[in-house]
């Protein structure tokens, strides 16, 4: 219980959402498969969410969950459509990975 | 009371005869475009000549008869409601003036042109531009009576400009002939020359008497009765100089020989009788200003009198029967300036008058002498066509006399009346009256060889069959030549006294004398006489003397049969050093190395940038994450160092936005 008494102070959640962001920034950058890239795509915004609740708790602020909302819905509809796209791909040109997915390219 | 005078529908009738058969003319019959093309002018010289009655009638308005009849009262003005331009102080009106000076101008102009658009019926009657012709000749009507009618310089310069494109386009009528085509461009190119000039003139009484309005300049003129000299003799002499473009005078009048590639009526209508006589007209509209200014008096005078010389000397050794005429013109023009420079206004207009008449005449006659020959026109492979061309004989006979002075054809009365101005004009107006004196027996002499080697003597050209040309053409050469013999017979007294409210010196004049006039007069038919004896000596009794005398004088021969290498001084001393400047400095260097190197460094640079930038877009997705997230990162520290600078006490105040 007393674990429960003291808060855990604000700079440990940061610390942790700063972690996590860093981890998604890399896995963004380094994995060759699309789906990974989408999941640290996932974990940024998740990451960022998780600052939002911990300065809404610590200034008793609601903006912050509301915020928190209305990112995880943005993230349920590029769940959607990123998803639709990725099988869409995998369809078109039978991999994932990401430096074959180059059409753009000049 | 005054009765509109429909100055408007004067150039806009032939206007609209340009539009028909210009835009239609290629698909109409040839009788529906000659009726148009004739009807047209027409009308017009039907409203002048009942404008003019309608003057006259006010000028005697004391008959009791004359209540019913509608009385004209000049000047009469017609302005069209809305401005032309207006810029500030700055107001430049669509205003038609007639008064007396335009009324005889009008006259000329519509009368001869009426008479040669129809003799063009018969002398073009199968060319394939018949259509194209009639319409350009028409829009030559429309330009000059807008010229003449004009009530402010500015419109007048509309109308200078379209005569000039006018007269380009009917000298190149035949433009499948090159040397046609390249005279065509000549006479625009050099005419452009003196526009450049009339368009100074035309600023400088812009800004110095802030109008453009004749009226206007009257009356700022009037305000300052003093005034003389300075900024007016710039003005003078620009506008001489425009002048000197448009009527073939010294040093611009090289154009006017070679406008001779134009079909002949049209030498006789442009090159004749009306558009190169728009510069001394131009000098009469605004004589008010040379009035003020006697420098540049003198230097019109002595340009006319120095062209009126040197054309003749050139006109004697041509063969081409029809630069002899176009030489005789450019005489001719210059004793209408040599008659504006002594400030004899009226009797330069006299002059213009009459020799709209007997030259325009004498174009028409040589022009049925061409047309009999099948197009011949050297004089060498004429003559003994007195008997085969009755008519053209008998009327081109009249003016001959006409132009050579005797009395009582027209030329007597308007060379004579000029020959006395000068005489009066002191001492150096004794140099131009002795000028002019040698001029007109140099003219009777060229005239009357013109005459004998044409319709005199054995035939030539043996196989030649002339025939009289068709009535459309005898008919107007008939009514010239009444003209020729009686036109003059209004005198300069009577004339000049018409003209007075419009053409009157505003200088001192100097008193004349009938005795000395009486004697003048004698002398000039006297030396008339001698150029006549001359020539029937050299070219009918002792035909092979001209040769001999060639002969004896090889230098002067070749100088004047050579037009006094004019034109090839010309080609040295300013066209070939133009030619190269553009192709060396302003092609090569300027276009080519200057311009042409900049827009490649320019291209070059484009393009080596982006085959650099094109790297950045890869295609590849990953390279993209990593540009976004390194910009990213760049946002981020660019919010945070202020930040953290700021925790270690240094302030920034960088933006509003970061705090």
């Amino acid at each position: 219980m007393s674990f429960l008494q003291h808060d855990v102070p604000l700079s440990w959640y940061l610390l942790l959402s700063a972690v996590l962001f860093s981890l998604g920034v890399i896995g963004f950058l380094i994995k060759r498969n699309l789906i990974t890239v989408f999941m640290s795509i996932e974990l940024m915004l998740n990451a960022v969410n998780l600052s939002f609740v911990a300065f809404a708790y610590q200034w008793h602020e609601v903006r912050g969950q509301i915020f928190v909302f209305f990112v995880m819905m943005v993230a349920a509809a590029e769940a959607a459509v990123g998803l639709a796209i990725i099988i869409a791909v995998f369809r078109a040109r039978s991999t994932l990975a990401v430096d074959r997915i180059d059409l753009m390219k000049l | 009371m005054n009765e509109s005078a429909h100055l408007w529908l004067i150039p806009l009738l032939p206007f609209a005869g340009f539009l028909i058969n210009g835009i239609l003319g290629s698909r109409m019959p040839r009788r529906l475009v000659s009726t148009i093309g004739v009807l047209a002018p027409l009308v017009s010289l039907v409203l002048v000549l009942s404008d003019f009655g309608a003057t006259v009638i006010t000028a005697a308005s004391s008959c009791p008869t004359c209540g019913q009849v509608t009385a004209l009262a000049l000047p009469s003005v017609e302005t069209l409601p809305y401005p032309w331009l207006a810029i500030g102080a700055l107001h430049v009106d669509f205003s038609l003036v007639l008064d007396q000076l335009s009324m005889v101008m009008l006259l000329v102009v519509t009368g001869v042109g009426f008479l040669i658009h129809v003799y063009s019926v018969g002398y073009m009657h199968d060319d394939p531009g018949y259509a194209r012709y009639f319409s350009f000749l028409n829009l030559f009507l429309f330009f000059m009576t807008l010229l003449v009618l004009a009530g402010n310089i500015l419109l007048m310069f509309v109308g200078w400009e379209g005569v000039g494109l006018a007269s380009y386009l009917l000298i190149g009528f035949w433009f499948q002939r090159d040397s046609a085509a390249s005279a065509g461009k000549k006479a625009f190119i050099v005419n452009r020359i003196g526009d450049f000039g009339f368009l100074i003139g035309i600023f400088l009484v812009l800004a110095t008497f802030g109008s453009v309005n004749f009226t206007q300049i009257a009356v700022r003129l009037a305000i300052n009765p003093t005034q003389q000299g300075g900024v007016l003799t710039v003005v003078c002499l620009c506008l001489l100089f425009g002048a000197a473009g448009k009527s073939a005078q010294l040093p611009l009048y090289v154009w006017l020989p070679d406008a001779m590639e134009g079909p002949t009526p049209v030498s006789a209508l442009i090159h004749a009788a009306t558009m190169v006589t728009a510069g001394v007209y131009m000098i009469v509209r605004t004589h008010l200003l040379f009035d003020r200014s006697p420098f540049a008096l003198g230097v019109v005078a002595i340009i006319g009198a120095a062209t009126a010389l040197f054309a003749a000397t050139i006109g004697l050794v041509q063969n081409d029967i029809k630069r002899v005429l176009a030489y005789s013109t450019i005489s001719q023009l210059g004793y209408m300036f040599l008659a504006c420079g002594v400030a004899a206004y009226s009797a330069a207009i006299f002059h213009l008058f009459t020799h709209a008449f007997f030259k325009g005449l004498l174009f028409l006659a040589a022009g049925s002498v061409i047309h009999a020959l099948g197009g011949e026109q050297d004089l060498r492979k004429m003559g003994g066509l007195r008997k085969k061309l009755p008519v053209t004989f008998w009327t081109m006979t009249a003016a001959v006399f006409a132009i050579a002075g005797f009395f009582p054809f027209a030329g007597f009365f308007s060379k004579d009346a000029i020959l006395y101005a000068a005489f009066l004009q002191g001492t150096g107006g004794k140099v131009l009256w002795f000028v002019g004196l040698v001029t007109a027996l140099l003219t009777s002499l060229y005239m009357f060889r013109l005459w004998y080697l044409t319709f005199f003597g054995e035939s030539r050209s043996p196989k030649a069959h002339p025939h009289e040309s068709p009535w459309s053409m005898r008919a107007p050469m008939v009514i010239l030549a009444l003209l020729c013999v009686c036109g003059g017979w209004i005198g300069i007294d009577s004339f000049g006294a018409y003209l007075a409210p419009a053409a009157a010196a505003h200088r001192p004049m100097p008193s004349g004398d009938p005795g000395i006039e009486f004697i003048l007069s004698i002398a000039a038919v006297l030396v008339a006489l001698e150029g006549w004896l001359i020539a029937d000596k050299y070219y009918r009794r002792k035909p092979k003397r001209p040769r001999q005398l060639a002969a004896a004088l090889p230098t002067g021969y070749k100088l004047l049969a050579n037009k006094y290498y004019v034109d090839e001084i010309y080609g040295a001393v300013i066209v070939k050093p133009l030619l190269s400047v553009s192709k060396y400095v302003l092609d090569w260097i300027v276009d080519g190395a200057i311009l042409g190197g900049l827009a490649w460094l320019l291209a070059g640079a484009a393009s080596f940038s982006g085959m650099i930038l094109q790297r950045w877009q890869s295609g590849n997705l990953r390279s993209y994450a990593a540009w976004l997230t390194a910009a990213a990162a760049a946002v981020l520290l660019f919010m945070l160092v202020p930040l953290l600078l700021a925790a270690n006490g240094v302030d920034i105040h960088w933006t509003g936005v970061l705090r």
